[in-house]
C-alpha cells in the first residue's frame, strides 16, 4: 500500500478535472497568463492528456504594459511545447487615453483586461475557460466552484452556483452560456511554488530576484521595464535586486526585494513573509469586496 | 495561549528551508468538514486554526482588526470569525450562507476545511460539504449542550459516509471549563450516536475563542482532559483515500486518448485498488476482456529540460491517481465505460435504490427525465414516488409523494441503459451520484446508492433477425412519430386524423395513437396528476417506439403539456424520426371551441389539474412543425405538415 502525498492528491483531482472539461465541453480554452500559476496549468494539462499536447489553446489577454521577459517566455514556451496561442487585447487603448499611469485602476483592469477577455471569448466560441483561480488566494474566491457558470454576458451570479459533490462536475449548459473552471482551485500558493520545484517547472525570470531598475512609488517598488515608463518629476531609477511574488502589469506590479536567486529561497521568503501575494496589486485595493464585484462583472 | 508545537515552525524555515520543504513534500493531506450553527463559534474556529498555523498575513490581519471593530461581535478584540465569511452580503449579515472551503497546514498534514452554515435549509451545502470529506468536526456550544441541529448534522455526516467524527464541545471558558458539563454531553451525544450508528467518535473540549486544546492538549484550563488536542488527531487520524487501495480495481473511463493510430489510451482517475501492467480486466458493462498493457502517466519531473525522452510508463498505479491504461486487445472501449478487475468487476444495473437529497426549489417529478451522472455516466434516469421521506430532525420515516428543496427520501431508480457502480457503502465515487434537470440544466439532487433492485444482465436485448431497417424497407418508408402537442381543443386529433388519411391515399403503412382511446385501455390506470400524466406519455412513447421498430409511421395526439416528456420520447427514437408539431391554438379559442365541455368544468372547479386552466401547458420552443389553426383549415394544415415531412423514405 501506497499513500498518496498532498501534492500527488492534488495533482491527480487536476488532471481529472482537465479531461473532463475536454469530454464534455465543445470548445476549450486555457487562459495563460504566463505566471507561475499559469505555469502549473500548463504542466497540469500536458500531463493530463499526454502523449498528446493539450487539446485546447491557449489565451494571453495582453494588456500592453507587460513585462517584456513574460513575453518572451511566453512565445518560447509555445514554440518549445508547439501550443496554439490567441492574444487578446484592447487595440484601441492608445485612442482611448487609457494607460496604466493616468486611468483608474478599475477603469483600468475593465478597459484591458476584463473586456478583451470577455470580446476574445465570444469571438471564438469558447464554451470553457480553464482559469488558474486558487481558493486561498482571497474571501470572494474561497466560494467558487471549480465549475464556474457565466451567462451569455460572461456575468457570475454567486448567488446561485451549482452543488459540487463527489468529484462530480455538471459541465451542461445552454447555448451561450459558458463555465470558467478553475483545475487548481484547491493548491495554495505553498503548494504551486513546492510543485515547481519537484517538476522543475520553467517560470518566467522575474519571479528570481537579479538588478533591474526600479522607483519607489507610493510605498511599491516599480521596475522601470521599458522607456514607456513615465517617470515623475525628481524620480531617477536605482538599482535594486528585485524580485515579484505575482505578475501583473509592470506599472502596476510592485516588487520585493530580495536576494534569493534559487526556488528554495524564494520559497523560504514566501513563507517567512509577513504580506498576502495580492499585497503587491495595485488592482486589488478599494474596499474589500472588489475582487467579487469584478467577478461578477467577468473579470477571472 | 500555549505555543503551538506542531504547527509549521519559522526558526526550521528559517535555518534549514532544504529540511523544511522535504517535510512539506511527505505531507498527506486530509479534507474535513466543520458543522456548527451561527452561534457555536464555527468560523471563529476555523479562523483560530489559520491564525495559528500562521495563513494569516499582516495585510489580511490588519483588514481584519479594522474590519472587527467595524463589523465584529467581539468588542475590541479580533473576530476570527470575519476571516471566513467571504461574500459581501453575508459579512453584513454576520452569518456564513455557502460552502467555502479553506486550507491551512501543519508539519504533518495539509487540511482542507469546508466550512458550511448550520441552518436547516442550507442541508444542501452541508451534504456538499460532507460529499468530500473524510473526517467531521460537529461542533456544540457547551453552554446548550445536544440541540436538535447536532443529530441533524450528525445524521447527514452519517448519510454521506464520513466515518470519522469528532465532537468539539466549544466555549467551554464560558462555562468556566467545568468537567462535568463536558461530560454530560459526550454522554448525551454516545447515546444519540448509537441510535444512528455513529460507532465512535472523539469528544475534545476546546475553546475557539481563548484557545484552549486547539493545538496541544491539556490546556491548563482543562488539566482533567487527557485526549489529544483538536490539531493532533487531525494529524493523526487515518485517511480514508488508503483504504479505497485495498478495494477490487475500478477506473472510470473519462476520456479516449488517441494521438495517432500506434497510441490507444484510456484515461482516468483510479477509484479503488491498485493496478499493474499484465493485470486482467473487465469493460463494464460490456463486459469484453484484455489486459493492462501499459500505464501512462508523466513521472515527477518528467518533462524537465523539455525532452520527451523521459520513461512515462509506472510499474504500479493506486486508488487516487489519474493515470491512462493501454490495453493489450483492441476492444470497445469509451466514455462511460469503467475498467474492473476481470475477476471482481462491480454489478451492472439499470434498477436500484438509492437515498437521495434534493437540492432545487422545484420539487421532484415521479416519472420525469432526469440526467444521472455517476462517475463518467451519463444516463437518463426515472424515479418512482419515494418510498418515504426521512424528517432529519426527527429521523422518522414519513409517507411522501414527492421531495421538496432539502428533502431526503429513499426512492427506487430506473435508468434507461445499464450503469455500474458500487454501494455507496462500499465507494463513495462509485456509489455518489448527481441528477441534473434537462431544461435548466440545474444539478437538483445527490444520490447515494444503496444496492441494485436486480442484475441488468437477466434481462438479455434479444437479438432479432429481422432488423428494424428490415421492417421499414418492406414497407418502402422511413419511419417516423409524429407527435402532435397541444391544448385540448386545439384540434390535434382532427388534424391527425387528416394527416393520417392522406398518408393512406398515398400508400403509407400509419398507426395513430389518440389520447382519449388510450386511456381506455393500455392507460386506463392513469389519472390526470403531474405523475400520472408524466408516466401517460411514457407509455405512449414506448409504444411508439416499438411502432417506429416496425417501420410504421406514427401519429399520437396528446396534449403533452411538459417539454421534459416531450423530450424524452424524442431520445427514445433515432435521429430525426421524432417529429414534434406544435397545433398552436390560442387557449381563447380552444375554450371558445370546447368540443368535449370540458373547459366549462374546469372553470367551474369540477375538473382538477386542467392543461390551461390550472395545469400549466409548456409550449414547444423549437418544434419541427408548428401550425395555426386559426388560419387555417385541418385539411389545409394536414397538407402543410405532408409537405414538411416528404420524401418519406
Amino acid at each position: 500500500m501506497r499513500s498518496l502525498t498532498h501534492l500527488e492528491r492534488l495533482e491527480a483531482e487536476s488532471i481529472h478535472i482537465f479531461r473532463e472539461v475536454v469530454a464534455e465541453a465543445e470548445n476549450p480554452v486555457m487562459l495563460y497568463s504566463v505566471g507561475k500559476d499559469s505555469s502549473v496549468m500548463l504542466h497540469l494539462a500536458r500531463k493530463a492528456f499526454y502523449p498528446a499536447p493539450p487539446p485546447f489553446p491557449m489565451l494571453h489577454v495582453a494588456s500592453g504594459w507587460d513585462f517584456g521577459d513574460l513575453l518572451a517566455h511566453r512565445d518560447r514556451t509555445v514554440r518549445e511545447y508547439g501550443l496554439k496561442l490567441i492574444i487578446a487585447e484592447n487595440e484601441d487603448a492608445e485612442a482611448q487615453g487609457i494607460n496604466p499611469f493616468d486611468t483608474g485602476s478599475a477603469l483600468y483592469s475593465q478597459a484591458q483586461l476584463t473586456d478583451p477577455l470577455k470580446r476574445a471569448l465570444t469571438a471564438h466560441g469558447f464554451d470553457a475557460a480553464f482559469g488558474g483561480g486558487r481558493r486561498d488566494e482571497e474571501k470572494a474566491r474561497a466560494k467558487e466552484r471549480i465549475f464556474s457558470f457565466r451567462n451569455a454576458a460572461h456575468r457570475w451570479d454567486p448567488k446561485n452556483q451549482r452543488p459540487e459533490l463527489w468529484n462530480l462536475y455538471n459541465a451542461k449548459k445552454a447555448k451561450g452560456e459558458s463555465i470558467r473552471v478553475f483545475p487548481i482551485s484547491n493548491w495554495t500558493e505553498l503548494d504551486i511554488w513546492q510543485y515547481i520545484a519537484l517538476e522543475n517547472i520553467d517560470i518566467v525570470p522575474l519571479y528570481f530576484s537579479k538588478p533591474r531598475p526600479t522607483v519607489e512609488r507610493d510605498g511599491m517598488i516599480l521596475v522601470v521595464d521599458d522607456e514607456r515608463f513615465r517617470l515623475e518629476e525628481g524620480e531617477e531609477p536605482v538599482t535594486r535586486s528585485v524580485r515579484f511574488r505575482t505578475l501583473g502589469c509592470y506599472p502596476l506590479t510592485g516588487a520585493t526585494e530580495s536576494d534569493a536567486t534559487e526556488m528554495n529561497h524564494i520559497i523560504q521568503e514566501m513563507l517567512l513573509a509577513t504580506g498576502s501575494e495580492r499585497q503587491g496589486r495595485a488592482i486589488d485595493k478599494g474596499q474589500s469586496a472588489s475582487m467579487e464585484d469584478k467577478k461578477q462583472e467577468g473579470y477571472f | 495561549m500555549d505555543t503551538p508545537s506542531s504547527f509549521q515552525t519559522d526558526s526550521l524555515i528559517a535555518e534549514d528551508i532544504d529540511a523544511y520543504l522535504d517535510q512539506h513534500q511527505h505531507k498527506s493531506l486530509l479534507r474535513f468538514i466543520t458543522c456548527g450553527s451561527v452561534d457555536d463559534g464555527k468560523s471563529t474556529l476555523i479562523g483560530r486554526l489559520l491564525y495559528d498555523s500562521k495563513m494569516i498575513f499582516e495585510d489580511q490581519l490588519a483588514a481584519l482588526e479594522s474590519d472587527s471593530k467595524r463589523h465584529g461581535t467581539q468588542g475590541e478584540e479580533i473576530d476570527f470569525a470575519l476571516l471566513v465569511d467571504g461574500l459581501a452580503a453575508e459579512r453584513e449579515q454576520g452569518i456564513t450562507i455557502d460552502v467555502a472551503y479553506r486550507f491551512f497546514t501543519t508539519e504533518k498534514r495539509k487540511f482542507i476545511v469546508a466550512d458550511t452554515p448550520g441552518h436547516e435549509q442550507y442541508t444542501r451545502n452541508m451534504v456538499t460539504g460532507a460529499s468530500t470529506a473524510d473526517l467531521a468536526v460537529i461542533l456544540i456550544d457547551a453552554r446548550k449542550g445536544v440541540l436538535q441541529q447536532t443529530r441533524r448534522h450528525s445524521y447527514l455526516v452519517h448519510l454521506l459516509g464520513i466515518r470519522h467524527v469528532v465532537l468539539a464541545v466549544n466555549k467551554m471558558d464560558l462555562v468556566g471549563y467545568d468537567q462535568s458539563t463536558f461530560e454530560h454531553i459526550v454522554a448525551d451525544y454516545r447515546t444519540f450516536a448509537k441510535s444512528i450508528g455513529i460507532a465512535d467518535f472523539t469528544a475534545i473540549p476546546i475553546s475557539g475563542f481563548k484557545g484552549d486544546n486547539i493545538t496541544t492538549a491539556p490546556s491548563a484550563n482543562t488539566p482533567w482532559y487527557d485526549g489529544p488536542a483538536l490539531i493532533e488527531h487531525l494529524e493523526t487520524v487515518e485517511v480514508d483515500a488508503a483504504a479505497a487501495q485495498e478495494q477490487p480495481f475500478r477506473m472510470p473511463v473519462q476520456w479516449v486518448n488517441r494521438p495517432n493510430l500506434d497510441f490507444r489510451g484510456f484515461a482516468g482517475q483510479i477509484a479503488s485498488g491498485t493496478v499493474r501492467p499484465g493485470d486482467a480486466v473487465r469493460i463494464v458493462p460490456s463486459g469484453k476482456t484484455s489486459t493492462v498493457k501499459t500505464i501512462v502517466a508523466v513521472p515527477s519531473g518528467g518533462f524537465a529540460g523539455k525532452t520527451d525522452g523521459f520513461d512515462a510508463e509506472l510499474d504500479e498505479a493506486v486508488a487516487g491517481q489519474s493515470v491512462t491504461l493501454t490495453l493489450a486487445d483492441e476492444v470497445d472501449c469509451s466514455r462511460g465505460d469503467l475498467i474492473a478487475a476481470a475477476g471482481d468487476p462491480p454489478q451492472a444495473s439499470d434498477q436500484f435504490r438509492a437515498t437521495l437529497v434534493w437540492m432545487d426549489e422545484e420539487a421532484l417529478k415521479p416519472g420525469r427525465g432526469y440526467w444521472l451522472k455517476l462517475g463518467t455516466q451519463m444516463v437518463t434516469a426515472t424515479i418512482q414516488p419515494p418510498e418515504y421521506e426521512i424528517d432529519v430532525n426527527s429521523l422518522e420515516h414519513l409517507a411522501a409523494k414527492t421531495l421538496g428543496l432539502n428533502g431526503i427520501g429513499v426512492a427506487e431508480f430506473a435508468t434507461d441503459r445499464a450503469i455500474a457502480f458500487e454501494p455507496y457503502a462500499v465507494n463513495r465515487q462509485l456509489g455518489g451520484f448527481i441528477l441534473i434537470d434537462k431544461f435548466t440544466n440545474a444539478t437538483i439532487a445527490a444520490g447515494m446508492i444503496e444496492f441494485s433492485l436486480r442484475r441488468a444482465d437477466n434481462v438479455h436485448w434479444q437479438p432479432t433477425a429481422i432488423t428494424r431497417d428490415d421492417h421499414a424497407g418492406m414497407k418502402n418508408q422511413t419511419p417516423r412519430v409524429l407527435w402532435f402537442t397541444g391544448l385540448s381543443g386545439s384540434g390535434k386529433s382532427t388534424i391527425a386524423n387528416e394527416v393520417e388519411k392522406q398518408l393512406f391515399l398515398m400508400n403509407r403503412h400509419t398507426f395513430l395513437l389518440d389520447g382519449d382511446n388510450v386511456r381506455h385501455g393500455l392507460n386506463r390506470d392513469l389519472g390526470f396528476t403531474e405523475a400520472d400524466r408524466i408516466e401517460n406519455i411514457r407509455r405512449v412513447g414506448e409504444v411508439s417506439k416499438l411502432m417506429a421498430d416496425a417501420g410504421l409511421i406514427v401519429l399520437t395526439a396528446f396534449i403533452s403539456p411538459f417539454r421534459a416528456e416531450r423530450r424524452m420520447v424524442r431520445d427514445m427514437l433515432p435521429d430525426g424520426e421524432f417529429i414534434e408539431i406544435f397545433v398552436d391554438t390560442p387557449l381563447e379559442v380552444a375554450e371558445g371551441r370546447d368540443v368535449k365541455g370540458l373547459y366549462k368544468k374546469a372553470r367551474e372547479g369540477k375538473l382538477k389539474n386542467f392543461t390551461g386552466i390550472d395545469s400549466p401547458y409548456e409550449a414547444p420552443e423549437n418544434p419541427e412543425i408548428r401550425v395555426n389553426t386559426v388560419d387555417m383549415t385541418p385539411e389545409e394544415a394536414a397538407r402543410y405538415i405532408i409537405q414538411q415531412i416528404l420524401p418519406l423514405k
